[in-house]
Order: C-alpha cells, then structure tokens, then sequence
C-alpha cells in the first residue's frame, strides 16, 4: 500500500502559514509591550495571552460562537487563522522576553546617533536578538504543528471534505466540542 | 552651553555648562547617570527644561520633548554599547546614515586616523583591546558633530593603564573641540584630571559647584567634605575671637586649638573644622607638657599607603607622615601615646565662611 504523505504536508503548510502569521502580529505587539507604557498595556497583555489559558476546545468553541455568527465560510484561511491565535501568546511571551533581555544602553547609543525606531529595530534589535526571536519562533511552529484540537474543530465545522485526512479526529473534537457547549448551555 | 533645570526620579537639579569638562562627582545613586539620560532623551524629566545652544530640547511647561536622535547629543555609555554585531567601520558609519556616500567614507576615515583606529577598523569590538574599544566610542559619538558630549564614566574595569587612555581620549576630545562635555565621574581623581569644573552632587541634589580645586579646599558644609572624602572633620565650638591678634580658640571634644580668626562667625558659633592629613605633624610623646597646638592621642592603627604612612589615633585623629620618619619610631607604633600638632594655618572651618 503506497504510503499517503499528504496529512503531514497539510499539517506542516498550516503550521508554517499560522506561524508567519502569528509572527508577524507578535512581532510588532511583543516591541510594543517591550518599549512601551501605555494606558491599557497590561490589558492588550492580558488579552494576547488569553488563549493560553483556555484548552484548545473551549477556543474553538468561542471562536466559533463568535465568527459563526457572520455569514464567514470556513475555509483553509479559517484554519489557519484559529491555529495563529493559538500560537500567539507563546511567540508573543517568548519575543517579548528575547527583546527585554537585550541591552539597552545599544539601541539608546543608536538613539543618540540620530536613528530612529524602525531603523534601530531592523539594524541594531534584530540582528542582536535574532537567536531569541528564532528559538520563539520554532517553538510556535511546534506549538502550531502539535496542536491541532482548536483547528479542527472550527474546520470541521465547515463541513468541507478538504481536510478528510483529519476527519476522523474532527468527529471526536466536535464530540468534545459539543460537551462543552452542552456543558456551558447547563451551567 | 546647555542649560538644565529638572526634575525626574528623585533627582532635582539646575545648572549651565560652557565648553570644557564639566564633571558630576558623587556617590554612587547620586543621580548622575539619570541626568545624563534626561539630557540625551533617554529618561523623561516631571518638570523642568533643558536649553542647548539655544534650542529647547525639553520644556515641561510647553510640552516640547524632542527625541533623542533630534537632540545632537553624543553619549558615551558606561560599559561604551558599541554595536557588538558591526565592525568598528560600520558602528563609525551608522550615525552617517543620510550623507552621501564619498562623504561617509571620508568622515569615517578621518575619524579613525583620528583615533589610530585604521588597523582594527575592520574588526568586530570584542575582537580588539579595550583601549580601542574606548576610542572607538568615542570617535562614534563625535562622529556625528554632536553639539554636546555625554559621557558616562566605568564605574570599574579602567586600570591604571586604561585609565591613562581615558585621560588622553577625554583631554583630546576637550583640547581639539569646544563642545561642552558632561562627564558623570565615578572618582576624584578623574574630576581633578579633567574637569574644569565640577557638581557636587548627593541624593538627587547640587551641594556645591566650581572648580575641582576650590571644591575640595573649601568644602560648602559637612556632607560635602565627607563626598570628597575628607578625613579629620571634627565638631567644634568657637569659644574666643580675636581679631587684634588674628586668632580664635575652637574647642573640640576633648581639647581646644588655637586657630585663625574667623571673620563672620561669632562666639559661640558650632562649627566643623577640617584638617588635611598630611599637614598633621605626628611624634611619639615623649612625657613632655604637650605645646600649644599639640594634643597626645593613642595610636590605633598604622598603615601604608602608596605615597606615605597613615597613622590612625584614637578620636578620629588621621595623619600622613613620611613612611622615612615613622620608620624611626618604630618601637612606637601600636597603642603607645602621641603627640599630634595641629599647625593653626592648617585647620579650616566649614560652615562660617
């Protein structure tokens, strides 16, 4: 029997598209959090690491109960997007912690020389804390590739045969899913 | 000439700058880092105002706040923060970012001509010696023809031979440009190397200000002579003035000297009074009646320093005297009777002046 590649391929395009996308939000947040005091900072924290608190079926259930509400077809995008924002809050801890473990006193010595943000970020942050960011970076993919409740649930709920290869588990997720919704409809 | 007033973590402090040196000296948390950092923009001040050269660089009242790359302040930070990733060429050339290219290159190479920097330039700073990791930071901060010089000194790692270094790199730095330079000196001897004038300052607060040697010869009160590290401060009172024969009489704890006259104090006055070690005059007591001047005191401690030997006496007593003469009193040395002179031109009195 010719042996089928094709989950593995699915899995490892999906957790590479979640981790780029979940990337690049964290990247500019993990900056943000890292440099800046604001009204509201510990909140916008707070929020992004929210979906490290919930199990990854009570994720999808709320992401559902949110989204299934607009007329928005669940797609490959869909997927993809639940497996970012599942991703989010570890690459945005692990960025954030790479970014105020770095020297300060260099990217101020940069300041006094007449750069600004954006040039200091990609001449002088970036390449001083590319080690951190990649080791964030390959941990979200890892996170992405292993965890794959959240996503199934809410592409299973589109109901497309695309993902047939995950049907099976997407039956026993929805089952879960299920419980929780019937046990949040009891409670 | 930079003029600053602010107030910002526990710092409250107000002073000008002309070109030359002018050193903050202090203890350690003194505050001194943290004006550097509001001056360059680093640190946002609660109130106050900071003028360079007629420029407002910050206004608390008017909210102006420029960011630091606006404010043409070259820093030297404590531990120099070049750019660990670039070589000595490219960390020259990254304050040049919006010259033209043949304009880069001929600043970049006259600075490191400058700084004697061309064999290393094309090396990474862990990969050269700290004496060419100190000019290259240096030649990166003026490289940008700053209208001001920051200059945070090491709190440690300069030995003796860097510390030379540092002083040719900052005389240089003064002798061939007239930017004002403020330079957060960690020791005195720094202060008096370079500086033509200095900020006393203690816990966020100016004591005194002026030129090195002045400081130190007259301290403004007690907490400044004890910054500058003066020994023998004691408490005393003046019990007589005498200005036909110029003098007065101090009475200390436990004996009176006769000192100068004292214009602007009057009897009764509490004072503190200073004396230099090195201008006790020190001899084992001999039984004698102690002259006029001359107090017995119980040797505690004798110990060697690089120029002379310190003799520590009971009371607080400190004096220096030269290591040949103690030598020859010898036997005398541990817990045997002295006598100290207290020459009257030595002795000066802070608080009345």
């Amino acid at each position: 029997m010719p042996l089928d590649w094709s989950p593995l391929w699915l899995s490892l395009r999906y957790a590479g598209l979640a981790t780029l996308l979940a990337t690049l939000l964290a990247l500019p947040l993990a900056w943000l959090l890292a440099h800046r005091r604001f009204p509201g900072c510990e909140l916008l924290d707070a929020a992004a690491n929210l979906p490290l608190v919930f199990p990854p079926a009570v994720l999808a259930y709320y992401l559902l109960a949110t989204f299934g509400r607009w007329p928005l077809k669940f797609n490959w995008r869909a997927a993809v997007a639940v497996s970012a924002i599942y991703t989010l809050p570890l690459l945005l801890r692990m960025i954030r912690a790479g970014l105020e473990a770095m020297d300060h006193s260099v990217e101020n010595a940069a300041r006094s020389l007449g750069a600004g943000e954006w040039r200091i970020f990609w001449r002088v942050t970036l390449p001083l804390a590319w080690r951190a960011l990649f080791g964030a970076v390959l941990a979200g993919f890892v996170r992405a590739l292993a965890d794959f409740g959240a996503t199934v649930i809410v592409a299973s709920a589109a109901a497309t045969a695309w993902l047939l290869p995950l049907a099976a588990v997407a039956l026993a997720a929805l089952y879960i899913g299920n419980r929780v919704r019937r046990a949040q409809v009891l409670a | 000439m930079i003029q600053v007033r602010l107030a910002a973590h526990g710092v409250d402090v107000e002073f000008q700058a002309a070109p030359g040196i002018t050193a903050l000296f202090g203890p350690a948390a003194a505050g001194k880092t943290i004006i550097l950092d509001a001056i360059a923009g680093f640190v946002t001040p609660a109130s106050g105002r900071i003028i360079l050269d007629d420029e407002i660089l910050f206004d608390a009242a008017s909210h102006v706040n420029l960011p630091p790359r606006r404010r043409h302040c070259g820093y030297v930070a404590r531990h120099w923060a070049l750019f660990p990733h670039m070589s000595l060429r490219d960390n020259l050339l990254f304050p040049l970012a919006g010259l033209p290219r043949l304009e880069r290159h001929r600043r970049v190479n006259e600075m490191l001509d400058r700084f004697s920097l061309e064999e290393a330039a094309p090396r990474r700073p862990h990969a050269v010696s700290p004496a060419q990791r100190l000019r290259a930071t240096v030649a990166r901060a003026l490289i940008g023809e700053p209208r001001l010089l920051l200059v945070d000194e090491p709190a440690a790692g300069l030995d003796i031979a860097m510390r030379a270094e540092w002083y040719t790199v900052l005389r240089m730095v003064r002798d061939e440009t007239s930017l004002p330079v403020l330079l957060a000196a960690r020791d005195l001897e720094t202060c008096f190397e370079l500086a033509g004038n200095m900020l006393l300052l203690d816990a966020g607060r100016i004591l005194q200000s002026g030129p090195p040697r002045k400081v130190l010869d007259q301290p403004a009160g007690v907490e400044a002579a004890r910054l500058l590290g003066i020994r023998n401060l004691f408490p005393a009172e003046i019990v007589a003035l005498d200005p036909g024969r110029n003098t007065s009489r101090l009475r200390l704890e436990n004996f009176e000297l006769t000192g100068p006259y004292l214009p602007g104090c009057l009897r009764g006055d509490r004072v503190w009074l200073c004396v230099e070690p090195g201008q006790l005059l020190a001899a084992p007591h001999d039984g004698s009646k102690p002259a006029m001047n001359q107090v017995t005191a119980r040797l505690e401690r004798a110990s060697e320093t690089p120029l002379a030997m310190r003799l520590e006496f009971a009371g607080g007593i400190v004096a220096e005297i030269a290591r040949r003469e103690f030598e020859a009193h010898k036997d005398n040395a541990d817990n045997k009777e002295w006598l100290v002179e207290f020459p009257p031109h030595a002795l000066r009195v802070l608080g009345c002046l």
